[in-house]
């Protein structure tokens, strides 16, 4: 049974968050002799992976020098970028291997923990099957990783059970885009956002998730560009949007209908290009007949006006581009929300063009390059499908097993969760991956994981899913290894490493190599580095949608990024898809996919009567195992807030700054108010990088997309009220800190 | 560095912060940030405000300051008080105009932004302008803001009667030519 060894708050006194303000050496001292040297490389957090200089001096990141160079983000870095180096050298590292005893969790040898973990994957797939053990990977790590994770599950251990925490990102989008497209990526270069005449941005809070774009979102609005932003809060893009849609959650598939109605009813579509290069169009004008600006403004609360105004702008540009991110894809009907989103750029012929198209706008460091190559439980390297037996044999070649081998498609993230708790896996091993944060109802994730026969973890900071585990094996930052990643634009990047991984850590690919090597499978994992990995990478993509064979670190750094596909070592990279207008489908044919409204899968009714939705803030990154130990982003946003409308704060006589009890079907958590009429008054937000009792993700439910499997964090329904007294945890000044 | 200007932009600013953690990762101050980030009033907006120091070409810090500590360079950067000459009276702290200048009592001094002297004088970009991800603080070629922005550069400021010229450039709406905030600016009296 997985349970924490100890209190919660015992293990957080010795294993934090604790927070890191100070540079190793102190400010005034240490830290201004100079470096050693700079290492050209990327911030270790969102999609955007701007490129960073780290000061190195003595194997310790010191500080860091903007990198003015790198094209995508000129020297420019948000909060978390500036100060990421101080999680270098934190005191909460993971030095050692840990196994957890009655009393606590104690270090091992590496030896000891890795038989360990070999015995009991070994046990527990004698006994149960090779599909009773899962494993978790995450989208935070560099493409080499995620590739031999892939291999890892289904070679070194058979099972089929392999997913990531990419599926809690950009799924929604993936989905949509291979329907329509064949090919899940970015469409565009963000070069081309300043080059459109109508940028239209669906649920995204740019400024704060995605920062470095804001500027190309500026540089657009300098030429002249309108800028449209749908969204229930008013994000800090919107204080220069042309137009603000205020739209109900989970109505933004009626509001994108409702665009698409009025383009046809104006005749604003591109005949030519639909008739030539798409299909399924005329089912979609039917489906979107219904959708009056009239109607769309009941449903969705955004006045018949701004809808009319904002279709004939989209319709009407010689260029426009959609931006997008989790507010349309944290859904039980992301999916819909993103097609309708591609259908509004294919029936007006943006796609293909320089500053025309849509794109996704991929959250996590290695969001895109993290779902390409095997992580995914549908999935193999080159994003091929694992159904697909012309992909197994190629695999399977490259793998130097039969395609028979290969295991078929397991569950996704949050199914495996499901499973674990109805007792179907039994041991789960993970890596890059705080469930207990970022997954939703996480009441229903910490008993499924206290169920678990076994349970392992790859780590570098004791999280609070890692509170369960039977071992922690101590694994690298990454500044600690070498890689490439893929970014928000598809532009894969050459992670540098810095510095070598503290006291006994390891890097992490040695680690899944030694223990496949227990399970008796060593001659398929003979790698000494990360670029004999990349190489059979490049290999095992080849030919794919995905395909980086002509990729190689050298080409990266001389170009400063190559944009996959790159068929060919002599082939310069694909910075935009489409621009021979043909789709990566058999027939090459753009397709319109239709886009039904459905109910959430927590409505709102007379008990619980207020939409929650869930986010970010600028300041912290994913579920904060990171940025909760680093001391000025902390400062900079304390502790969770629930934002309110002063209209829906008056109703229950909440004032700013007064706890507020929030409740939905699951349970009940309680936050200091934050009046504001920045939301919709139907709406309240809490951002989710919190754990424990201020865990936003104690609120949300578990209902699936169908398709993508993406949770349905943006919409969910409480009720609210001013709480009786504050929580516990708002004395406590360990918790209270971080 | 040469032919480079400083531009402050509040219109695109997003309250980020990013410039107050990177400001605080500057050599000469390393680890106090001199720079503000000012939420107007968030219950009603989201808007915010940076501010870095001005640098005045006639500062009303150096000119009420009674130990004359305070200095500007010859390419027009203020810099913080002399810490031989500072009294930490405060007087600079209550009468700049932009509200600027910080007492770090601590250091019984007043330091303030001084444009990452260190950082320019070696030709790098100053430290909050090279990060900020909205380019509301820049520090590029005139010609370049003058080519891409939308809105247009100033160093006009009235205060009430006191006009004030600085180094640093607002980017004002294209139809102003000044900014002021005061409303007698904009009134009419008779024997003005």
């Amino acid at each position: 049974m997985a349970k924490p060894p100890l209190p919660i708050e015992t293990l957080i006194e010795r294993y934090g968050p604790h927070l890191n303000y100070v540079p190793p050496g102190g400010w005034r001292d240490e830290s201004r002799r100079p470096a050693d040297k700079l290492v050209k490389t990327h911030c270790c957090f969102c999609g955007q992976q701007c490129g960073i200089q780290l000061k190195v001096r003595n194997n310790q990141v010191i500080g860091f020098e903007p990198w003015e160079e790198f094209p995508f983000n000129r020297g420019m870095l948000c909060p978390k970028g500036v100060k990421r180096y101080l999680q270098n050298n934190h005191p909460d590292r993971l030095l050692d291997p840990l196994l957890r005893t009655d009393t606590g969790f104690r270090t091992a040898t590496w030896d000891e923990a890795l038989n360990f973990t070999a015995r009991r994957l070994r046990e527990i797939q004698e006994r149960y099957g090779k599909d009773a053990v899962a494993i978790y990977g995450g989208a935070s790590l560099t493409t080499e990783k995620s590739y031999l994770l892939g291999k890892f599950a289904r070679v070194a251990l058979g099972t089929r059970h392999i997913d990531y925490n990419g599926r809690l990102c950009m799924v929604s989008a993936g989905t949509a885009y291979k329907l329509a497209f064949g090919v899940d990526r970015s469409p565009l270069p963000w070069s081309d956002i300043p080059k459109a005449q109508v940028l239209l941005v669906a649920g995204s809070n740019v400024a704060e998730c995605s920062p470095i774009t804001t500027e190309y979102v500026w540089e657009c609005r300098d030429h002249g560009g309108k800028l449209i932003v749908i969204d229930p809060r008013m994000t800090p893009i919107t204080r220069n949007a042309d137009l603000y849609l205020p739209v109900r959650p989970g109505m933004d598939v009626v509001l994108l209908m409702g665009l698409l109605h009025v383009i046809l009813r104006e005749h604003l579509e591109d005949r030519e290009f639909i008739e030539k290069y798409t299909s399924g169009f005329e089912q979609v004008a039917e489906a979107v007949r219904q959708y009056d600006p009239r109607r769309a403004a009941d449903l969705t609360g955004v006045p018949p006006e701004s809808i009319e105004k904002a279709a004939h702008w989209f319709g009407e540009a010689e260029r426009a581009i959609a931006l997008h991110a989790r507010g349309i894809e944290h859904q039980s009907k992301g999916v819909e929300n993103c097609s309708a989103i591609i259908n509004l750029c294919l029936a007006t012929g943006n796609i293909g063009r320089e500053g025309a198209g849509c794109s996704m706008i991929t959250g996590q460091g290695n969001g895109q390059g993290g779902r390409e190559h095997g992580q995914k439980c549908d999935q193999l390297p080159g994003q091929r499908q694992i159904d697909d037996p012309a992909a197994r044999a190629h695999v399977a070649k490259v793998w130097g097993i039969s395609p028979e081998e290969i295991p078929q498609a397991g569950l996704s993230a949050q199914e495996i969760m499901n499973a674990i708790h109805a007792g179907q896996i039994k041991a789960l091993f993970s890596m890059c991956f705080n469930p207990m944060v970022s997954l939703p109802n996480s009441d229903f994730t910490r008993e499924a994981l206290d169920k678990l026969e076994f349970f392992g973890v790859v780590d570098f900071f004791l999280s609070e899913t890692a509170h369960h585990a039977d071992v922690v094996l101590a694994g690298s930052l990454q500044e600690e290894d070498e890689g490439v990643v893929a970014n928000v634009e598809g532009r894969v990047i050459h992670i540098q490493k810095a510095v070598n991984p503290p006291g006994n850590a390891r890097v992490d690919w040695e680690i899944y190599c030694d223990l496949a090597r227990r399970l008796g499978k060593e001659k398929f994992f003979p790698y000494h580095s990360s670029r004999e990995i990349f190489d059979e990478l490049r290999e095992a993509s080849r030919g794919g949608h995905a395909d980086y064979y002509g990729i190689t670190y050298e080409k990266i750094d001389r170009q400063l990024g190559v944009f996959w596909p790159c068929p060919s070592l002599d082939h310069p990279g694909t910075p935009r898809l489409f621009e021979d207008l043909k789709s990566m489908h058999a027939d090459g044919k753009f397709r319109f996919v239709l886009t039904p409204y459905r109910e959430s899968g927590d409505p709102v009714n007379q008990e619980f009567p207020v939409y929650l939705t869930t986010g970010r803030v600028v300041s912290q990154y994913l579920s904060g195992t990171q940025t909760r130990r680093i001391g000025a982003l902390v400062d900079q946003y304390p502790q969770p807030r629930i934002e309110i409308h002063p209209r829906l704060a008056e109703q229950h006589g909440i004032k700013d700054g007064d706890w507020v009890t929030i409740t939905t079907r699951r349970t009940e958590i309680t936050l200091r108010a934050m009046v504001v009429r920045t939301i919709r008054p139907d709406t309240v937000f809490i951002p989710y990088h919190w754990s424990g009792p201020r865990s936003a993700n104690k609120l949300t439910h578990r209902t699936l997309d169908p398709r993508s499997k993406i949770p349905e964090f943006k919409v969910s329904a409480c009720q609210i009220r001013k709480a009786e007294s504050p929580p516990l945890w708002a004395n406590d000044d360990m918790v209270n800190k971080t | 560095m040469f032919g480079y200007e400083f531009y402050v932009d509040p219109s695109r600013c997003i309250g980020c912060q990013s410039c107050i953690n990177a400001c605080a990762e500057c050599e000469t101050h390393r680890g106090t940030p001199m720079i503000h980030v000012d939420f107007l009033d968030r219950r009603n907006t989201i808007a915010t405000v940076p501010f870095v120091c001005m640098h005045c070409e006639d500062p009303t810090c150096a000119k009420v300051c009674p130990a004359d500590a305070i200095k500007r360079t010859e390419d027009g950067v203020v810099q913080s008080s002399l810490k031989p000459r500072c009294i930490a009276c405060s007087n600079c702290v209550l009468a700049c105009p932009f509200g600027i200048p910080k007492m770090m009592t601590e250091l019984e001094q007043m330091m303030k932004c001084d444009m990452c002297y260190d950082r320019t004088s070696e030709g790098k970009r100053p430290m909050c302008a090279t990060v900020c991800p909205s380019q509301a603080l820049a520090y590029v070629p005139s010609q370049q803001i003058e080519r891409s922005r939308r809105e247009k550069p100033t160093n006009v400021f009235f205060f009430g009667n006191q006009r004030v010229t600085t180094k640093v450039f607002m980017m004002i709406p294209p139809e102003r030519d000044a900014l002021s905030v005061d409303v007698v600016d904009y009134m009419w009296e008779e024997n003005a």
